[in-house]
């Protein structure tokens, strides 16, 4: 391109500085987490963790909870984003606003409403499915995004048309013909809970769950190098929940996460 | 519209009446929304407001002690600065990116760290951040090996200023995924056009490139102060607490560590909301103005 010729050293410095901003803290965690005391270095804190029960129990729990939260978030959208976009078009702009409201109450003021709100019965909050509740309201916004791009990719009363004709039952249509025409879309938005929820901190530490993360802080307290190691293990969750979405969706960059 | 095409008499979706199904489909959505979303809100609100003998702004009133004016202005210190550093880095290493001579790969490796960047947050970021800055940090100990003695300077990482290191994390990877597309659309003939008529690279940013991206800039600058507003694991995990920041004090309040009352807990959380309604208004607002601009 013309008009640009200056050398592009500049760009290429600021751009190193950046990385290694990025950078140095993974290096600098892989190496803690090697660390053994003094200048000893080895796999001791790796060797220590995958003895402990509590580490598979948590990590086993926030993923049940993932799938879970999947499951239940496509079930009410799914059917709802479907029926907005083949029949009540009007409902749209309300569910366009209602999917960035999980962005206006923070999760923690949500868990304070929460815990205000219900305090019973106990087969309901006193188990860890209940963190399922506040999960899907996480994903919301990111699900809602994903269904409402695939579902317009769609020519929806189209394939409605050509289903009924051959006697097609609504949940028929939904599961033979929606959920299959939709699958990159529903992959990338539970590629993306995964991502959330693995990583989710603010409900599971209030209402005293020992989810993976709870447990990453409990064991932060005590052993840091053991800390450093499940960060790095966290990170390697994050990094390939986040390929799977690239991959399967068209590069699109999606933004989630407990911060 | 050929809605016949389904068999007489039957009942599909595209011929029936929408009522029933509309109960069927959507319902259940709205439902979820309302008891777990909604209500919780309102409960809230009606927890701040209410003393007990009818309504009361006593608790409200509360937000105005030392404590929790501390604790806001902390907040929104640090979500401010924060975001500015998302916002100039950021955008700095977008435009990097995107310019001309620079390497095949690096454009897609960029955009997917950025989205496992913008994803690793909570407690995991922050013991990597203890692991590499704390005080037995693998930095700070080669700091020290050379002579010096970060924390000797006074630094900390639970502070202000260190939690800004931290933030910029996962604020510089939001940043370069929501600058990107408004990077792309300046078209190169309006800065060729600006050069065949002499402006310089700073008259071109100055007149052209900048006014354009201007409402980007400003609707990218919101979402990152909302999102270093609302942020709770990060901060919680270095600093257990000792760093004043609303939501802290919300999850002290609610696991019973502090004196402040679970009304005052509940005023916190509506104030917060307050800020993160007024936090995305306005990214509506501009967001629009972008989207109308962008059209013309």
């Amino acid at each position: 391109m013309k008009g640009r010729r200056r050398s592009a050293a500049g760009p290429k410095i600021g751009l190193t500085l950046i990385g290694l901003y990025f950078l140095v803290p993974l290096v600098s965690t892989g190496a803690f987490s090697l660390w053994e005391g003094g200048n000893r270095y080895g796999f001791r804190a790796y060797l220590a963790l995958i003895h402990q029960a509590e580490l598979w129990q948590s990590l086993g729990l926030s993923l049940r909870l993932a799938l879970e939260t999947i499951l239940v978030g496509l079930v009410i959208l799914v059917p709802a984003v479907f029926w907005v976009n083949l029949r009540v078009p009007r409902l749209r702009p309300v569910f366009d606003f209602v999917s960035v409201l999980p962005f206006v109450v923070p999760p923690i003021a949500l868990v304070a409403g929460l815990t205000a709100l219900y305090r019973g019965p106990s087969w309901f909050v006193g188990t860890a499915n209940y963190l399922v509740v506040p999960y899907v309201i996480l994903a919301l916004p990111y699900t809602y995004r994903a269904l409402e791009v695939g579902m317009r990719a769609l020519d929806l009363r189209t394939l409605t048309e050509a289903a009924e004709s051959v006697g097609a039952g609504w949940l028929t249509i939904m599961f033979r013909v929606i959920v299959p025409n939709l699958s990159t879309a529903l992959i990338g938005a539970a590629l993306l809970t995964i991502a959330i929820v693995m990583g989710e901190f603010t409900f599971a530490n209030i209402l005293l769950f020992n989810t993976f993360a709870v447990y990453i802080n409990y064991v932060g307290q005590t052993a840091t190098t053991e800390a450093a190691a499940l960060t790095l293990l966290s990170f390697l969750i994050t990094w390939l929940a986040m390929l799977g979405v690239l991959l399967t969706g068209r590069g699109q960059a999606q933004i989630g996460g407990a911060r | 519209m050929n809605r016949g095409a389904a068999r007489p008499g039957s009942a599909g979706l595209l011929a029936r009446p929408g009522g029933a199904l509309t109960l069927l489909f959507v319902w259940p959505f709205l439902l979820y929304v309302c008891a777990f979303l909604i209500l919780p809100t309102l409960m809230l609100l009606a927890t701040a407001f209410r003393g007990g003998h009818g309504a009361t702004w006593h608790y409200v009133g509360e937000l105005g002690q030392t404590q929790t004016l501390i604790a806001f202005r902390n907040s929104i210190e640090l979500s401010a600065v924060s975001a500015l550093a998302g916002l100039v880095i950021g955008g700095l290493a977008a435009y990097f990116v995107l310019r001309p001579g620079m390497p095949g790969g690096l454009r897609s490796l960029v955009t997917t760290f950025s989205a496992v960047a913008a994803n690793f947050a909570g407690v995991p970021l922050a013991f990597a951040f203890i692991a590499t800055l704390g005080s037995l940090g693998v930095i700070t100990v080669w700091l020290k090996s050379i002579g010096v003695d970060l924390y000797a300077t006074g630094f900390r990482l639970y502070s202000i200023s260190g939690l800004v290191i931290v933030y910029a994390y996962f604020q510089v990877p939001l940043m370069i995924i929501v600058i990107t597309p408004a990077l792309q659309a300046l078209r190169s003939e309006w800065r060729e056009a600006a050069e065949n008529l002499g402006a310089s690279s700073a008259d071109y940013w100055r007149h052209v490139g900048l006014p354009i991206l201007l409402p980007s800039l400003l609707s990218a600058y919101i979402l990152l102060f909302g999102n270093a507003f609302s942020a709770y694991a990060t901060p919680y995990a270095i600093s257990s607490g000792i760093v004043a920041l609303v939501p802290v004090e919300i999850s002290n309040v609610l696991s019973g560590n502090v004196m402040l009352s679970r009304q005052t807990g509940a005023a916190l959380a509506f104030g917060m909301i307050i800020v993160m309604v007024v936090v995305m208004a306005l990214y509506a607002l501009i967001s629009r103005r972008v989207a109308r601009w962008s059209r013309r």
